[in-house]
């Protein structure tokens, strides 16, 4: 499972206690800023995975490649998460849609971009070097939405500060992480269904079984409890 | 200090963002008699084309585009009255705008810099245009060529409503429609039915040229 770094840690987590026996490989988030080099990075990994005979599947969205990820997985016969981006596959797609509708001028915070907002948007925008640039990149901003994987005090610190910092107000939306993780599900199936012993829908779910494996699935949630979210 | 030798300082300190170094340099240029031509096409104009090419092969990210960019428009604050002085005539008017729904704008902003660089008159209608708001600035400017810039997979499609809304309005025909942005492509462009399309803010100057080349030899009696 090839993950964007935005990603990795709710990925482990959830794989761990579901217990697919999936190796995560985590590229750089920082990659979204250069999104040439994710469906690059992406299809050497895959590609290297697939040689050693495993199955591969990406765990990133299209995360602004803008289709060059799309053609890697039509190349290498990979799934990759659906959607535009990590806040389609964490809220939904029409959820997002919505809230930037309601306002374009909306900056989107992940568990992620919050925890390592200094390095992964100020110091990559050059901020920390030229902070005389803050109204260049952010002077259209209206408001801040923080999409809640964990809401922890510590974070709702942190997402105050960075709201603060924009003089903006913030709203938060606990989106979990069931659909990422119903969204990982549908990957496995779909790994397991095209290179496992069958390939008719009722075989799948067994192949699923399988892969879950009997051991590491103890004590995890089913599909039927895929609720993230209400950890 | 010889003419010369301010040009390449000027040169330099475009390229590394430096931007009161460069409006020391733009004022002092002028008082040695280098006149704004000179400091625009000799230095400024190849310091960005240069920061350009930096970008693209990805020693140069964001900020350094962007400071570098700002570092020419403070000497472009300097140059344009004295350009419009010495009689340049504008080669064409451009209005730009980033498309309803997105508000990234350092691409179109490098954009404009370049065109006003290369002579046009720009008028930035900003972020956020509505297709009703390209469709004023159309009727009240009668711009050679308008320019949409859209950064997101869901904000590309207001280049087609942008375009139906022109033609709706009877203008389609009247302006040159250009378009760009990180997600577009020449094929993007071409399905949305625009006249020109460039990668970037130098590429956007060349093909604009060309186009406008095109349309006025077009509008010649036969
Ligand atoms: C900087 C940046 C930002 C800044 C924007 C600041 C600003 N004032 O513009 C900030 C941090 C604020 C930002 C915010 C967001 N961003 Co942003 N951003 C970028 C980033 C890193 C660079 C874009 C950029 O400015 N490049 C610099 C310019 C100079 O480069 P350029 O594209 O080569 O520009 C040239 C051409 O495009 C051309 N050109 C441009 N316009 C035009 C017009 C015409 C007519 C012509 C001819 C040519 C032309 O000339 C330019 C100059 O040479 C990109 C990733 C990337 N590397 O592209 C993501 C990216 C575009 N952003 C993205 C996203 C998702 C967002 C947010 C939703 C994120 C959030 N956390 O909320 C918000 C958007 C909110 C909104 N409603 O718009 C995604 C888009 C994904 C998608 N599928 O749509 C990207 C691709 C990142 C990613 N990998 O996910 N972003």
């Amino acid at each position: 499972m090839i993950a964007c770094g935005a990603l990795a840690g709710n990925v482990r987590e959830i794989a761990a206690r579901r217990g697919w026996l999936v190796e995560v490989q985590p590229l750089p988030a920082l990659l979204h800023n250069r999104p040439h080099d994710i469906a690059r990075e992406a299809e050497r990994l895959a590609g290297r995975a697939l040689d050693r005979g495993q199955r591969a599947v990406l765990a990133y969205a299209d995360c602004g490649t803008y289709g060059a990820l799309d053609e890697v997985c039509s190349r290498l016969g990979l799934a990759r998460l659906g959607g535009l981006h990590c806040y389609d596959v964490l809220a939904g797609a029409d959820n997002m849609a919505k809230l930037f509708e309601a306002e374009p001028g909306t900056y989107v915070l992940t568990d992620f971009l919050v925890r390592g907002f200094r390095r992964a948007v100020l110091a990559e925008l050059g901020l920390d070097r030229y902070p005389e640039l803050w109204p260049d990149y952010f002077r259209h901003y209206r408001r801040l939405v923080w999409l809640a994987q964990h809401r922890e005090p510590s974070l709702e610190r942190e997402a105050q500060r960075i709201a603060e910092m924009f003089g903006l107000p913030l709203a938060v939306i606990e989106t979990g992480t069931a659909r990422l993780e119903a969204e990982l599900e549908r990957l496995v199936a779909q790994a397991v269904g095209r290179g496992g012993p069958g390939q008719d829908p009722g075989r799948m779910t067994r192949s699923l079984a399988w892969a879950a494996g009997p051991a590491r699935a103890a004590g995890a949630t089913g599909p039927a409890g895929a609720g993230g979210g209400a950890r | 200090m010889t003419p010369q030798e301010l040009l390449k300082q000027l040169y330099d300190d475009t390229l590394v963002g430096n931007g009161p170094a460069v409006l020391e340099l733009t004022h002092t240029g002028l008082a040695m008699n280098l006149g704004p031509e000179a400091l625009l096409y000799e230095a400024l104009i190849p310091a960005l084309e240069e920061v350009g090419a930096r970008f693209e092969r990805g020693d140069f990210f964001v900020p350094e585009m962007l400071i570098a960019g700002k570092a020419m428009a403070g000497a472009l604050e300097v140059l344009r009255p004295l350009l419009a002085e010495t009689g340049a005539e504008s080669i064409g008017t451009v209005v730009m705008g980033t498309v309803k729904g997105d508000v990234h704008d350092i691409g179109k902003n490098l954009v404009n810099i370049m065109f006003e660089g290369a002579g046009f008159q720009v008028i930035d209608l900003g972020v956020q245009v509505a297709p009703e708001k390209f469709v004023d600035a159309v009727r009240e400017h009668s711009p050679d060529i308008i320019g949409f810039s859209a950064f997101l997979t869901t904000t590309m499609p207001m280049f087609k409503a942008n375009i139906n809304a022109l033609a709706k309005a009877g203008l389609r025909d009247q302006v040159i429609v250009m378009v760009g942005g990180a997600p577009v492509t020449q094929e993007y462009a071409d399905v949305v039915g625009a006249d020109g399309y460039a990668a970037d803010a130098s590429a956007a100057v060349v093909r604009a040229k060309e186009l406008l080349q095109r349309r006025r030899r077009a509008a010649l009696p036969a």
